[in-house]
């Protein structure tokens, strides 16, 4: 196996030191270190982070591979800097079973570009009515830990308190998206000033808020650990802050959009700004930030939703809703978090790796950047600017909402276990 | 109905333009355009056998204003008062595409109608003739008059299509690098024929020039 | 004016007034015996409707035959667009046929939009109505009547005019597409229907809210009428039938109540005894049947001004005193 020698990287910001990667972990630190026959990175300016873990990607396989594959989507991870990624459930068909948990499990062993770790469904075709096999999702090989219906809320009450504590049995969580669904019949965007302006149904934020406070007060009646998926309201905010001050294990992701973009931008039509939950107003992205600084929101999460061109080029109410985000996530981030001077690199690196793999029960990602520990690492070029560009995309889709935006950082070097996935911005 | 207060970008006469043409010179003075409509006014008495069954139409902007004196003269002339109205000829125009779209002027026909009617035409100055050429255009779509006949206080040459005047104020020969401007006091505070270098070719300020 | 005529919000006053205009000089056509005009011949209108819509279609139809275009239907039924072609084939379609214009009707809000802005399509997109966003060419057809009655004559506006919006709000392309163009052409805009069919973040809307009917109709100058759909019944908008007109039907009696001077506006198409009574309808106030015929005028000068030259109409910069705005007559 190739070893190589990091030299003058900033560890989560700090002095420039070097790293020698060598049999798949971190071998050495310091500074001054001899090649030793390793490939040598020159890392002057760049940021050393541990490898970013993804709870919240969508990719697509089985079933919809033309808009993307475990392979693709695992590529456009690596790009982005993930060495985990969390794959939903929502999948033709459902990841419901051991035997559709266990394909995606083995697809991304394969890959080979980032660590998939498979999401099972909570219940049966992600109806909401009866429980999946959780246990047996968990005791196969893809030994699942996140339970999700993610893309449909688990809104029957019963059925919520029951998978709660059902997965108490082998330390699951499960992962809720929060979307009251008669509140949201035929919801096209965030309720608001716009929408009432543009003429599209409104998606109201206590749609979100009212699931969530119900599923705190499950979750801390039952004593289970729960997951709020893509949180985007300030309302979400306060009732998840509220929760936590209670000492109720409670713990919830933000995807880069919500930490940046508005429902402003729906006044295009443009479908590539229909997502869900919705883009929101400015005061909610405020609030998500806050929280985000401040540990409410323990993780960002990309909600990385790849659709073929076709889902997009057609008029608003028959779009298909999501964006992709591997690929743009941590640039985002840098631009909504560090350069407003809300976070530092190791709140980055807390943030998008050790709480996001301490979430999902991942042992091997999110560990220090320090010697013994697993070389899973991401180097970022900070001063970098530019254009974002998505006919350089790895992933198969290219519905993303940055499209020609201006967005600082690049992932310069992506290694898992040792091995780099990208280097010089390039797949490997 | 009134016609619209506004000054009109489209319109064909020196309306916008209320500068000379460069190195203007006078050939026709307030006197001689009054000697000129009077006897305009007499002549379609005379061929039109006491003006009878006339309908006075004048083609926007100045059309309308001499038009609107010729009215007054023929009442005085003949004791009645000879049906008078406006038509547009904008929509008939066979160089709409290249320009934007105009703003249209106002067309109104007096309450007897066309059909049967003696229509005299009044315009300012007669150039290429395709003004004309598009109010005949209208005029078929609007009803069958008896005769259709025209009048221009200016008759300055180059006619483009086969189409004269019935009653012309004055014959002006002229080079294509001039510019024939009308003006009335209506519109421009004084009453004067002015002779012009054409300031640029997109100008609108030569009265039914360029454009047609 | 824009190339496209997508939402009234993106008319000046300047604009609006163009079109009014230009509608009246239209509107002398439709009295000819000979009711066409050569100016859009060679030009070619799509009319693309996926939704069902045979009077605005009609009314498209007739303006754009009147001006001699070439007319085709593109209706969703008859073509691939039931069958799951996305917007951008049926655009790129169209491109390819030579459309100079596309009137589309679409049950999605924004659709008119995408196809204007979108790469897909050249011509001029002319919103026939989209989803519950807008309907232009309702609205001005609807000022144009108002200014009719309240206050005639070219370059005139409708200012310190006071016209109320009654019924369904929420779901109306038609009540947006006034409030924006009302608002523009100096007019007070008052909306009145039960809290639950108005629209969330109307505060910010350039208009009065209220929720009574009976306070307002004594101030208004024009009262619009707009269809209340049954089903909204099941969605519990309003508990029944009765009680929507009970408390926000016009009737005789309510009628009575407006200023002598005041018409009574709908779009169509009515439900008769649901938010308007018979009478009402029918009664010497109400231009139901004079805004259908002032729908084609208006379309006319809409397309005439989008198509007749080599780029849309320039709104005229017009010198203040010439804007012609009298003091209220009644």
């Amino acid at each position: 196996m190739t070893s190589y020698l990091i030299k003058n990287a900033r560890i989560l910001g700090g002095e420039p030191q070097d790293l020698r990667l060598k049999d798949g972990v971190i071998a050495e630190i310091g500074t001054y270190l001899a090649d030793d026959g390793a490939t040598v990175i020159d890392a002057e300016g760049l940021i050393a982070l541990p490898g970013l873990v993804d709870l919240h990607t969508h990719l697509r396989e089985p079933g919809r591979e033309d808009a993307e594959t475990v392979l693709t989507g695992t590529r456009a991870a690596a790009k982005g800097g993930f060495t985990a990624v969390h794959a939903m459930a929502n999948t033709f068909p459902v990841a419901d079973t051991a035997g559709v948990v266990e394909q995606v499990w083995r697809l991304g062993k394969e890959s080979g570009y980032c660590d998939v770790q498979p999401v099972g469904a909570v219940t049966i075709g992600l109806e909401g009515k009866q429980l999946a096999e959780l246990g047996t999702m968990a005791d196969s090989a893809a030994a699942v830990r996140v339970f999700s219906d993610d893309g449909k809320c688990v809104d029957d009450a019963v059925i919520m308190r029951r998978a709660l504590e059902y997965v108490k049995a082998f330390g699951g969580v499960i992962a809720q998206h929060a979307q009251e669904p008669r509140l949201t019949e035929g919801a096209q965007m965030n309720e608001g000033t716009v929408s009432g302006e543009l003429g599209l149904r409104g998606w109201p934020a206590v749609a979100e808020e009212s699931i969530i406070a119900r599923d705190v007060l499950l979750a801390a009646h039952v004593g289970s650990r729960l997951h709020v998926c893509h949180v985007s309201t300030a309302g979400s905010v306060e009732i998840i802050r509220w929760a936590k001050s209670k000492g109720w294990d409670v713990t919830a992701e933000v995807t880069p959009h919500h930490l940046l973009l508005t429902d402003e931008l729906v006044r295009s039509y443009d479908p590539v700004y229909k997502v869900n939950p919705p883009l929101r107003t400015e005061a909610d992205v405020l609030a998500l930030r806050e929280a985000l600084a401040d540990g409410t929101i323990d993780a960002v999460a990309t909600d990385h939703a790849p659709h073929p061109s076709e889902d997009k080029d057609c008029e608003w109410a028959a779009a298909a809703m999501g964006m992709v985000g591997l690929e743009t996530a941590l640039s985002v981030v840098q631009q909504t978090m560090v350069e407003t001077g809300l976070m530092g690199w190791a709140d980055v690196a807390d943030r998008m790796s050790r709480r996001p793999a301490a979430i999902g029960g991942l042992t091997g990602q999110g560990r220090p950047v320090s010697v013994d520990e697993p070389a899973n690492l991401v180097l970022v070029d900070p001063a970098y600017r530019g254009a974002v560009n998505p006919d350089s995309f790895a992933t198969r889709s290219r519905n993303t909402p940055y499209r020609g935006r201006d967005l600082p950082g690049r992932v310069v070097a992506t290694f898992l276990r040792g091995r780099a996935t990208v280097l010089d911005g390039e797949l490997v | 109905m009134t016609t619209s207060a506004r000054s009109n970008e489209n319109s064909s006469s020196s309306s916008t333009a209320k500068n000379s043409p460069g190195n203007a010179r006078q050939v026709l003075d307030e006197s001689d355009i009054a000697r000129s409509l009077t006897r305009i006014a007499h002549e379609i008495v005379e061929r039109a056998k006491g003006a009878e069954d006339v309908v006075l139409l004048g083609i926007p902007t100045r059309g309308i204003l001499l038009a609107r004196r010729l009215h007054a003269r023929l009442a005085q002339i003949t004791g009645r008062e000879i049906p008078f109205g406006t038509l547009d000829i904008t929509m008939y125009r066979d160089d709409l595409r290249l320009k934007p779209a105009r703003a249209l002027e106002h067309t109104e026909i007096p309450p007897g109608g066309l059909d049967g009617k003696l229509v005299v035409l009044v315009d300012d100055v007669l150039f290429s003739g395709r003004t004309v050429r598009a109010a005949l255009d209208a005029l078929g779509d609007l009803g069958r008059p008896r005769a259709v006949q025209l009048a221009v206080l200016v008759d300055r040459g180059h006619r483009e299509l086969p189409i004269r005047a019935d009653y012309v104020g004055k014959n002006l020969p002229t080079s294509l690098r001039e510019a024939v401007k009308v003006k009335l006091v209506e519109e421009d505070g004084l009453d004067a024929v002015l002779i012009g270098d054409r300031d640029d070719s997109t100008s609108s300020s030569d009265a039914n020039g360029s454009a047609r | 004016m824009k190339r496209h005529l997508v939402s009234t919000a993106d008319l000046t006053l300047d604009d609006a007034l163009l079109i009014l205009d230009t509608a009246e000089e239209m509107a002398q056509v439709s009295t000819r015996a000979v009711k066409k005009l050569p100016t859009l011949r060679g030009r070619t209108v799509v009319n693309l409707f996926f939704e069902d819509s045979t009077r605005t279609r009609t009314s498209f139809e007739v303006a754009e035959k009147r001006l001699s275009a070439d007319v085709i239907n593109f209706s969703a039924k008859g073509s691939s667009v039931s069958k799951g072609e996305t917007l951008k084939d049926t655009a790129l379609t169209l491109q390819a046929m030579g459309a100079d214009a596309v009137v589309i009707r679409h049950g999605a809000s924004g659709a008119p939009q995408r196809l204007a802005e979108s790469d897909w399509l050249h011509g001029s997109v002319v919103n026939a109505g989209d989803g519950t966003h807008e309907h232009p060419t309702q609205a001005l057809l609807d000022a144009f009547t108002m200014r009719r009655h309240l206050n005639p004559g070219l370059g005139r506006d409708l200012n310190g005019r006071r016209i109320t919006i009654v019924g369904d709000v929420l779901h109306s392309r038609v009540a947006r597409s006034n409030v924006h163009l009302l608002h523009t052409l100096g007019a007070e805009v008052t909306l009145v229907a039960p809290p639950t069919l108005v629209p969330y973040g109307v505060e910010s809307w350039p208009c009065a809210v209220s929720y009574d009917l009976d306070a307002v109709l004594p101030k208004s100058d024009a009262v619009m009428m707009l269809r209340v759909q049954r089903e909204r019944m099941n969605a519990a908008f309003f508990p029944t039938q009765r009680e929507y007109s009970l408390r926000y039907g016009l009737d005789a009696k309510r009628a009575a109540a407006l200023p002598e001077h005041a018409i009574v506006m709908h779009p169509g198409p009515m439900v008769r005894g649901m938010e308007i009574a018979s009478e009402i309808a029918d009664s010497a106030r109400s231009t139901i049947v004079e805004q259908v015929t002032n729908g084609v005028s208006i379309r006319m000068a809409v397309l005439y001004l989008l198509l007749g030259g080599s780029e849309p109409a320039l709104s005229p910069a017009r010198p203040a005193e010439s804007r012609t705005t009298e003091e209220h007559s009644k």
